[in-house]
């Protein structure tokens, strides 16, 4: 089984939990005897690997006879449901009014932000990768360089991530007639809330109702793809994402001028997404009952000043942390001094963090509108707007060492189950189901 | 000559409401009142109230030769009294016709045998009494919470001057023998041990509705059949849940109408006669001694105590409320020691417990999202318990020695007026 896989993020060139796990996610299928070819916007900067072939999108040669060809698929699987802007505008998952302001800005001082490199008949474009300002002109320049590739490459499934590569899917669908996997990682209506980005959530939609599966990664969102936007719920599977278990390869040794404290980790963006002002209001109950506990809220993001002013407001400063955004070791140091994770998200498809917090044996509390709470069963949950409930959970696990120890016990064991051997398994299943059994 | 001794057990929990950490000290309000009163009301509707209409019913159908006994306990008491005293007018109806035993208990349905003798001795002694009250004759009969028992509880229940106990059958303490004689504990005459024929009791109650059972459906004269079928049996004990009669299965299975039809399919056959728990032990012989070193109850495959004490959480919460046994006692304020007594009833514990999917039965589900949900709840209740145990203490010592101290001064004045 070969599979053509559209990505927009790969390790190392990660900048959310997207790339992490589709790196999981691939290295398990390959074990299980798939051949992939992953096509990043940009694989130029190391990331190779022994398990799949990584394609870089940019760079990829387009000559005459495939641009014909391309812009009549275009034209028929576009032109209904994606409505590319004509002019250039800063599109950013994660954007808000100030910084589109700023975006902007920038866009008008970057000039032309890509070339476009003649060669002979054959043209190309240069792809920055990441979310860049431009990221819908990315997108679109991404899906004709993809197609390209995939017109080289011979193929079973097109397995696409996410809304930014659902347009290339779409464009190979239609040029080469193989059927197409939609993975959903996250909607637009859980990173946005009400205030969705039509656009984006139109090529959300177009490519989601095109492809023949949708492979959702929580129930959760699995409700949300089939009420938002209509999505024939038959067509759905929820697979549940993993996480890799690696070693912990350093023990860290718990300072011992910190030893009698108790400490409570928020590691993620901080965006209206993640919750983080539930976890600070959070942090002001559980410092009435316990004054000797200390909370690190890890990460960056547009709410993090707000969120220091309030800290300031509350008079919890010298108890409520600002650690910013932590990379490689800082992340295993932070969680493993840690005494409890918390992901209050106020909407979350998957959450991989809490898994991971639990390979370090940290017990976690996590909001029920996750979809990892639907996998882990022993694992502490609130509603994100009950911080008294979660004040609760924070206290009592601080309080009753036994509970924290149950909690990790039980976790570990139910851990062996969360891999992505099965993940494997399960997207397997579904690309024979779309090929109609062929090997 | 096989009797059939039947005996309902009869327990109902009182289910904690949310209490969180900042209820602590503030409010001392443990319960959730209209959680537990609809619960109770729906559960007299369908199974307390008919199907304690159909036990009279069959008593005075068959003229007497239906006899059967209910071990009730104080919580359910407590309940009943408080949300349907109508089931306890059914009960009564029952005891006055003499057919019907009342077993007693430790009023909570608490594992305090296991923890503190003097605290299970005033449960039992405090229960008998009641049921001497409210029933007219004092129990001689006795089945500890959950069938809990072992070698140990013969010897406390021989001082307190029961006859029989009723405990569970379980195939790892009888091996090779049959439930199906009386026993009696290695070296005591009495009290005699009824041991619960679990087969046929389970048949009933927990396997009676299940389609995928091979025995499924179980009419009466199946069953019957099942009981001849026990050849020379002295005695058999079914000891039933009473839920299990129109709670755990719905009047739509037919469970009310097996029973309907039980006694007069057994009392066809002429050797099977029924009989009450202390007339067994009276009339049948044992045929020897069961010797029983770590307690056994009527759950779960494992029929131990793991339901309660399978975990760490478990441990500590039981702990840290037997922590507080003698102190409690100690003070002897009313109010605190009701409280106490209700904290040690056996669901607070198995609530907590982390054996997921063997544990419950539908109609004695735990009422927390999770084990975790129910251990802090229990937790933080029990701090408030404590908070308050110690500001009773602290004031009933102010008293003492406010009157210490108001002595001195009179002495001095005593000795002032001498001068």
């Amino acid at each position: 089984m070969r599979i053509l896989m559209f990505g927009w993020e790969f390790p190392p060139h990660i900048s959310g939990g997207l790339g992490t796990a589709c790196f999981g996610m691939t290295q398990a299928l390959a074990r299980a005897g798939a051949e992939i070819i992953f096509v990043l916007p940009r694989a130029d900067r190391g990331g190779a690997n022994d398990f799949l072939r990584l394609a870089s999108a940019s760079g990829a040669l387009i000559n005459e006879e495939m641009a014909l060809r391309m812009d009549e698929a275009a034209q028929n699987a576009w032109r209904e449901s994606i409505r590319f802007l004509s002019v250039d505008s800063p599109i950013f998952p994660y954007l808000t009014p100030e910084s589109y302001a700023q975006s902007v800005e920038w866009l008008r001082q970057q000039g032309e932000t890509y070339r476009r490199r003649q060669s002979g008949r054959s043209f190309t474009y240069e792809l920055s990768g990441g979310y860049g300002p431009d990221l819908m002109g990315e997108v679109r320049r991404y899906s004709r360089l993809a197609a390209a590739i995939a017109l080289r490459e011979s193929f079973d499934v097109i397995h696409v991530h996410d809304w930014m590569t659902y347009p290339a899917g779409m464009l190979v669908k239609a040029l080469t007639g193989k059927p197409l996997v939609a993975h959903i990682h996250a909607t637009e209506f859980d990173r946005s809330g009400e205030n969705i980005n039509e656009q984006v959530a139109g090529m959300e939609r177009a490519g989601l109702m095109s492809a023949d599966r949708v492979v959702a990664v929580s129930h959760l969102t699995r409700k949300t793809v089939v009420e938002r936007y209509g999505v024939p719920a038959q067509k759905v599977s929820v697979v549940h994402n993993a996480v890799a278990r690696h070693e912990v390869e350093r023990r860290y040794v718990v300072p011992p001028r910190i030893r009698h404290e108790k400490r409570v980790l928020f590691l993620g963006r901080v965006t209206f997404q993640k919750g983080p002002e539930y976890f600070m209001e959070s942090a002001r109950l559980v410092l009435r009952k316990m004054p000797n506990v200390r909370f690190f809220m890890a990460g960056s993001g547009d709410m993090l000043p707000m969120l220091i002013r309030r800290a300031g407001q509350l008079r919890i400063g010298n108890r409520f942390h600002f650690a910013g955004f932590l990379r490689g070791e800082e992340v295993d140091r932070m969680f493993a001094l840690s005494d409890l994770y918390v992901m209050p998200s106020v909407s979350e498809p998957f959450g991989i963090t809490p898994l991971e917090a639990m390979l370090y044996d940290v017990p976690v509390l996590l909001s029920r509108q996750s979809g990892v709470s639907e996998v882990l069963k022993h694992a502490l949950k609130a509603d994100f707007w009950d911080t008294r409930d979660m004040a609760d959970k924070i206290c009592a696990v601080l309080r009753y060492p036994c509970l924290a120890a149950e909690l990790v016990k039980n976790c570990r064991q139910e851990m062996k189950s969360i891999r992505w051997e099965n993940v494997a398994v399960q997207l397997m299943a579904i690309y024979r189901d779309v090929t109609g059994g062929c090997q | 000559m096989p009797a059939l001794c039947l005996c309902f057990d009869v327990h109902e929990a009182y289910r904690l409401r949310k209490y969180t950490v900042f209820d602590i000290g503030q409010n001392s309000v443990y319960e959730d009142d209209d959680r537990n009163c609809d619960a109770l009301i729906a559960i007299a509707r369908s199974c307390y109230l008919p199907m304690t209409d159909l036990l009279l019913k069959l008593i005075r159908r068959h003229k007497k030769a239906f006899k059967c006994s209910f071990a009730i306990s104080g919580t359910a008491l407590d309940q009943f009294e408080q949300y349907a005293p109508e089931v306890i007018d059914g009960f009564k109806a029952l005891a006055a016709t003499g057919c019907v035993e009342f077993v007693s208990g430790p009023s909570a349905y608490s594992l305090a045998f296991l923890y503190s003798e003097q605290e299970f001795e005033r449960q039992v002694k405090e229960h008998s009494l009641r049921l001497k009250g409210i029933f007219g004759k004092k129990p001689l009969a006795f089945r500890n919470t959950e069938f809990m028992y072992s070698n140990e509880l013969a010897q406390a229940l021989k001082a307190l001057g029961f006859k029989a106990i009723l405990a569970e059958g379980a195939e790892h303490v009888l091996g090779w023998r049959s439930p199906n004689y009386v026993y009696t504990a290695p070296g005591l005459a009495e009290p005699r041990l009824l041991l619960r024929n679990m087969l046929l009791s389970e048949d009933v109650s927990i396997r009676f509705s299940n389609r995928g059972w091979s025995g499924w459906p179980l009419t009466t004269e199946k069953f019957a059949g099942w009981c001849s079928g026990a050849d020379d049996a002295d005695i058999i004990n079914l000891y039933w849940d009473y839920h299990a009669f129109g709670m755990r299965h719905d009047k739509e299975s037919g469970i009310l109408d097996f029973m309907e039809a039980f006694p007069a399919a057994m009392l066809a056959d002429k050797r099977f006669s029924f009989m009450t728990p202390s007339e067994a032990a009276k009339k049948i012989e044992p045929k020897g001694e069961v010797d029983v070193l770590d307690l056994v109850s009527w759950r779960d495959n494992e029929r131990d105590l793991t339901m309660w004490l399978g975990n760490d959480m478990q441990k500590d919460a039981v702990h840290a409320l037997y922590a507080l046994d003698g102190r409690v006692r100690a003070l002897g304020d009313a109010g605190l020691i009701h409280d106490y007594e209700r904290l040690q009833t056996a669901e607070h514990f198995s609530n907590i417990s982390t054996k997921w999917f063997t544990g419950y039965l539908a109609d004695r589900s735990n009422p927390f999202e999770s084990p975790y949900d129910a251990y802090i709840t229990y937790m933080n209740v029990l701090a408030d318990f404590e908070m308050r145990l110690a500001a009773a203490e602290k004031a009933a010592s102010k008293k003492k020695t406010a009157g210490g101290r108001a002595r001195p001064p009179k002495k001095k004045t005593d000795a002032q007026q001498k001068k």
